[in-house]
């Protein structure tokens, strides 16, 4: 049983109309996204639809986007069809001041820990998760380590930016001033 | 005040219940790396599990948002490092998905014979420490001269053996000299014999069928359920196995069979694993025959031609321009990543191990996760040992084969 990604597509479309879209097909894994309210719908469509039957929780995690305002934290969730061996990719945004998505728990038991880790390193807060703590991190903690305002170098460091990694200047690594803004470098503080 | 309460010192409470707390791990010997169970037991018997991981987490995902690609494999190293060569390969080949690089057949031969060692290395250890957990010390002392021999081998390639680093973007860093196929060819002649004396040695043995059939079994809805893959999946009756279903490397020009079991318990999960390797030693011979027979140029090509990630011999770096420029800006990571979203997946020698890119066309991912199969799996221990004894815990611990590098990424 062969599955196309225009076959998941128009079915997608058929059953929720313009409240999926974003097709794309990187390097030939069909990945779109959905408001973030929709998501357990979806999947439940994919899990139960006959002809579709994504019923394995291949990876979930998240992404923070600072530059995409109003939708900071991207959840994916990467599916696969065993039976017709096909993989896809579903996204939802959430913003970052209230990152609320339904927790997948109840259809994948494998989406236990990996919501958690998610919620760990990104702050995503999963509605409904049984057991939404900490997994990696010490529960202590209060921030959340892998978003981007959190640089793998020492904060407190202004005499560096990324322009050696591709990065100067689009993100500032925590380099704020007190109401959040940007930090210039001045010349001087270069040395 | 009675004699009990006057003699022995019990914190408040525990006569009252029932139920006794175990700390099995951080640091106990048999959880065989750094991690929890708080085990509830009514006497013997598990009444609930609850597992902590997280003791040794190294932010490998958030160290490689500031590295450039080829200073990522040695992170990959230490996930799963009984089989730290499949977990290298596995990052070079999602490199080599998103930067749109094919490799010659050669080098996809020569890595599917470092990754099959790998996968032997790995199942090895695994099932020997299952006959160690069962009270069986000989096989595991017995086999280990064979990882050994597998290391050397490894050492030859790429000069360590643990945490190997082994390859590069596009191929090898240098071609396999003859001591390592002399010690390839060793291996492929006396292993087979060690792992059929291995195999006597449990398979019919009367104690270890009664202490491993029936401990720790799961359904195949259950395991898909919980994200299980590798031989955990397989042993419980789905034969999905990464290099049948999305061939990398050339894995579909290899003859083999995936070997799967019935109940998914201790005992199936031992039967797929041995059979496993016997399954990797049959490929390692069909890739060895296939690269004698590259004959002519393809016969000494290691590495694809991919001189922008690929880091040039030293002695043209010396003596040759381009050499020189690009040794430059690899080392110094000045190669810009086209802009894209990859997910590539291997199989790993625990299950499907994942690599989840996104670069934004910067110098190094923009975010990079790594589905880790233990990590997965592991959620389902508890669900496994419900209701069993104590000793069952171990066993199915150890049968699960969980990595705590891996787990902890």
């Amino acid at each position: 049983m062969a599955l196309s990604n225009e076959q998941i597509q128009q079915r997608l479309i058929e059953k929720f109309g313009d409240q999926v879209s974003h097709f794309e097909e990187p390097y030939g894994m069909l990945t779109f996204d959905s408001p973030k309210e929709l998501n357990m719908k979806v999947l439940q469509f994919l899990y139960d639809d006959q002809e579709l039957g994504f019923q394995f929780l291949t990876d979930l995690t998240a992404v923070h986007y600072p530059a995409y305002k109003g939708r900071e934290l991207a959840v994916v969730y990467h599916l696969h069809n065993l039976v017709a061996n096909c993989r896809i990719r579903y996204k939802v945004f959430a913003s970052v001041d209230q990152p609320d998505v339904y927790s997948a728990t109840k259809l994948f038991a494998a989406a236990n820990w990996l919501e958690r880790e998610a919620y760990d390193f990104y702050g995503v807060n999963f509605v409904g998760h049984p057991n939404l703590i900490r997994i990696q991190n010490v529960p202590e903690m209060d921030y959340f380590p892998q978003r981007k305002e959190f640089p793998v170098e020492d904060q407190t460091r202004i005499d560096k930016d990324d322009e050696m990694f591709g990065r100067g200047g689009s993100f500032d690594f925590g380099n704020r001033q007190a109401d959040g803004a940007p930090r210039q470098i001045s010349e001087a503080e270069k040395g | 005040m009675n004699t009990t309460e006057k003699n022995i010192l019990l914190p408040e409470g525990s006569i009252e219940s029932r139920t006794t707390k175990l700390n099995l791990g951080p640091t106990h010997p048999a959880t065989h790396g750094v991690f929890q169970n708080i085990l509830e037991l009514d006497g013997e018997r598990i009444v609930s599990a609850e597992q902590t991981i997280g003791y040794i987490h190294r932010a490998f995902e958030k160290l490689a948002e500031r590295k450039p690609l080829y200073q990522i494999t040695p992170l990959t190293d230490r996930l799963n490092y009984c089989s730290a060569p499949i977990n290298n390969m596995g990052w070079h080949l999602t490199c080599e998905k998103l930067l749109g690089i094919q490799t010659p057949k050669r080098v996809d031969y020569l890595r599917v014979i470092i990754m099959e060692l790998a996968r032997i290395a790995d199942h090895l250890i695994c099932n020997s420490i299952v006959g160690v957990d069962t009270g069986a010390y000989t096989g595991f002392l017995y086999v280990m001269q064979y990882r050994e021999l597998i290391y050397e081998i490894w050492e030859e390639v790429c000069g360590s053996r643990l945490t190997t680093n082994i390859g590069r973007i596009g191929g090898f860093e240098r071609d396999f000299n003859d001591i390592a196929f002399t010690k390839l060819e060793k291996f492929l002649n006396e292993y087979p014999d060690v792992l059929t004396e291995f195999e006597n040695l449990f398979a019919r043995n009367r104690i270890f069928m009664e202490r491993t059939i029936g401990a720790g079994p799961i359904s195949a809805e259950r395991a898909l359920n919980y994200g299980f893959t590798g031989p955990n999946l397989r042993a419980a009756g789905v034969d999905y196995d990464v290099r049948v279903h999305a061939p990398y490397s050339s894995y579909q020009d290899f003859d083999f069979i995936i070997p799967t079991g019935s109940t998914g318990d201790c005992y199936d999960r031992f039967l797929v694993r041995n059979q496993e390797m016997r399954e990797s030693i049959s490929i390692i011979r069909q890739a060895y025959q296939k690269i004698q027979d590259i004959k002519g140029a393809e016969g000494g090509v290691f590495h694809a031609d991919v001189p922008e990630y690929y880091l040039p011999e030293k002695k043209d770096v010396y003596t040759k321009m381009e050499a020189l420029i690009y040794h430059f800006k690899i080392v110094m990571g000045e190669i810009d990543i086209p802009p894209g979203e990859v997910y590539n997946s291997v199989e790993g020698a625990n299950g499907e191990l994942g690599f989840y890119l996104i670069s934004d066309g910067g110098r190094s991912p923009y975010r990079l996760h790594f589905r880790r199969p233990c990590f997965i799996y592991y959620q389902a221990y508890e669900e496994l040992v419900k209701g069993s004894m104590l000793s069952d815990a171990i066993i199915v611990m150890s049968s699960l084969n969980l990595i705590a590098g891996e787990m902890d990424g």
